[in-house]
């Protein structure tokens, strides 16, 4: 199972990457496997604000079309472009390249409720 | 509903062996996907794919009135067909509505097998056995026997690899052939719902593994149920339960071709021709999304200015076409080619067309 140390995670399988207080999101090699190859991936408008647990992008494979949550409050600063022509991009490397947006944190104790890489093991396990 | 509910095909250990993701399908676990949907697509309109359909449901029919009895149950002309050919058909409630559609095979003279939807098999028997007439004998075979699809462009070689020493010669289209020199029941058609070149084999349930793993042997693809859905779409196949259903007649769903109402009287007869004299208020109708985006779901609706028109029964991406396409039953003056819509997804709307069915089509 890929489940980077480095990272932290939601319930709702979204991975977490914190630095300086900016947050870089994207979906875990466990949810791409779960949804399979990906086909159409719907990212938020920079800009947006949005609030923790928000519905904020949308992954959809041949068969279905999932909600991606906010694990976090505050304002979406960027989105990667490649997955627009790309979404393939998720499913090969799910915590690298295939990152799906990077939000400014509104309030960093908001990032204590998210899992450590053992915690989330547990949860998909 | 549980896993150890669900049945089991006699293929299983197959998907077991090959990975493939086990989904809840009509009561059976059967597999989605090996690899992936779109490869698999991909790999049946490119070579060929092999497809465990073991969950269809089979019924024998036979006696000397068989036939001129399934011709009162059934739209197609039935007494017409030949020995060993097949067609697709619909078995209709009083109201002109599907209850089912299938293939019926003419086994022999007095004889038939029809293949029906999984989904619909209790239902297709209790509605048999209601009208069913003395002098006709109804066996539901569907637990002994195990059923593979053999589909693509590439069909044909795997297929002649399959039964080499076996003597069983290629059935044409719509036709099939009966196993000369198998114990049991083993037929081999020249049926399919992918819109490639294929077969379907009906075999006893042990004999299933033998013929998938020739198949895979020879070269297939093993195709799951996600790839057979997508493929029967580009065609604009229907799927009961999706685009078909209680409330809508064959000749709404445009499929009036299979439907023989000159043959004489059967089920749904008379409302099929007052529905043909008084003219369609809506048809299912093909849509095609005007550029990439977002791939259209059943449910989502379908406007003309503002005004919402429909709603999608079958719908998704077009692997072939790289862009969403679906159906859904439209008022007939909206339903001509090229007619301009918009598909609201997520609030937002995108540009879309009527079009032509099928979908897809391969140069060839």
């Amino acid at each position: 199972m890929n489940i980077p140390e480095n990272l932290k995670y939601t319930t709702s399988h979204e991975w977490v990457s914190i630095s300086d207080g900016i947050a870089t999101i994207g979906i875990t090699s466990h949810a791409q496997e779960e949804l399979s190859e990906l086909v159409y991936i719907e990212l938020p408008e920079q800009g947006k604000q949005v609030a923790k647990g928000d519905p904020v992008a949308v992954v959809e494979s041949v068969k279905a079309a999932s909600d991606i949550y906010a694990p976090l409050g505050g304002e979406i600063i960027e989105t990667n472009n490649v997955l627009a022509d790309d979404p393939a991009t998720v499913n090969r490397d799910p915590h690298g390249e295939g990152w799906m947006f990077r939000m400014k944190i509104s309030n960093k104790s908001e990032a204590e409720s998210l899992l450590d890489a053992g915690a989330y093991e547990g949860e998909i396990s | 509903m549980p896993d150890n509910a669900l049945l089991h095909s006699p293929l299983h250990d197959e998907h077991l062996r090959l990975d493939g993701r086990l989904v809840d399908f009509a009561g059976w676990q059967m597999p989605v996907q090996y690899t992936g949907i779109l490869e698999e697509h991909r790999a049946v309109r490119s070579g060929c794919g092999v497809f465990d359909i073991s969950h269809m449901g089979q019924v024998f029919l036979s006696g000397e009135n068989a036939a001129s009895w399934l011709n009162g149950i059934l739209t197609g002309n039935i007494p017409a067909m030949d020995e060993a050919t097949a067609v697709y058909t619909f078995m209709l409630n009083e109201n002109g509505g599907i209850i089912d559609d299938l293939i019926t095979y003419r086994i022999g003279h007095e004889s038939f097998l029809l293949v029906v939807n999984a989904s619909m098999l209790e239902e297709d028997i209790a509605w048999l056995r209601k009208h069913l007439a003395d002098g006709v004998l109804l066996e539901e075979r569907s637990r002994e026997l195990a059923a593979i699809a053999i589909q693509g462009a590439d069909a044909e070689r795997i297929a002649r690899d399959m039964l080499t020493g076996t003597g069983c010669p290629m059935p044409a289209r719509n036709t099939l052939e009966h196993f000369p020199d198998e114990a049991g029941t083993t037929y081999l058609c020249g049926t399919g719902y992918t819109g490639e070149p294929g077969f379907e084999l009906i075999c006893p349930a042990d004999d299933g593994p033998k013929w998938f793993n020739k198949a895979l042997q020879a070269g297939a693809t093993p195709c799951g149920l996600g790839a057979r859905d997508s493929l029967r779409l580009e065609m604009g196949f229907p799927l009961n339960g999706a685009d078909l259903s209680p409330e809508r007649s064959p000749l709404a769903a445009g499929l009036g071709f299979f439907v023989d109402l000159e043959k004489g009287p059967f089920i749904g007869r008379e409302v099929l021709l007052k529905e043909k004299q008084d003219g369609l208020s809506e048809k299912l109708t093909g849509i095609e999304m005007s550029a990439k985006g977002p791939p259209p779901r059943p449910g989502y609706a379908i406007l003309c200015g503002e005004e919402t028109v429909g709603r999608f029964c079958s719908a998704g991406l077009s692997p072939s076409l790289g862009r969403g396409i679906g159906m859904a039953y439209l008022p007939v003056a909206l339903s001509k080619i090229d007619t301009t819509l918009e598909i609201d997804i997520r609030g937002r709307g995108f540009a879309a067309r009527v079009a032509k069915k099928p979908f897809y089509r391969h140069l060839r």
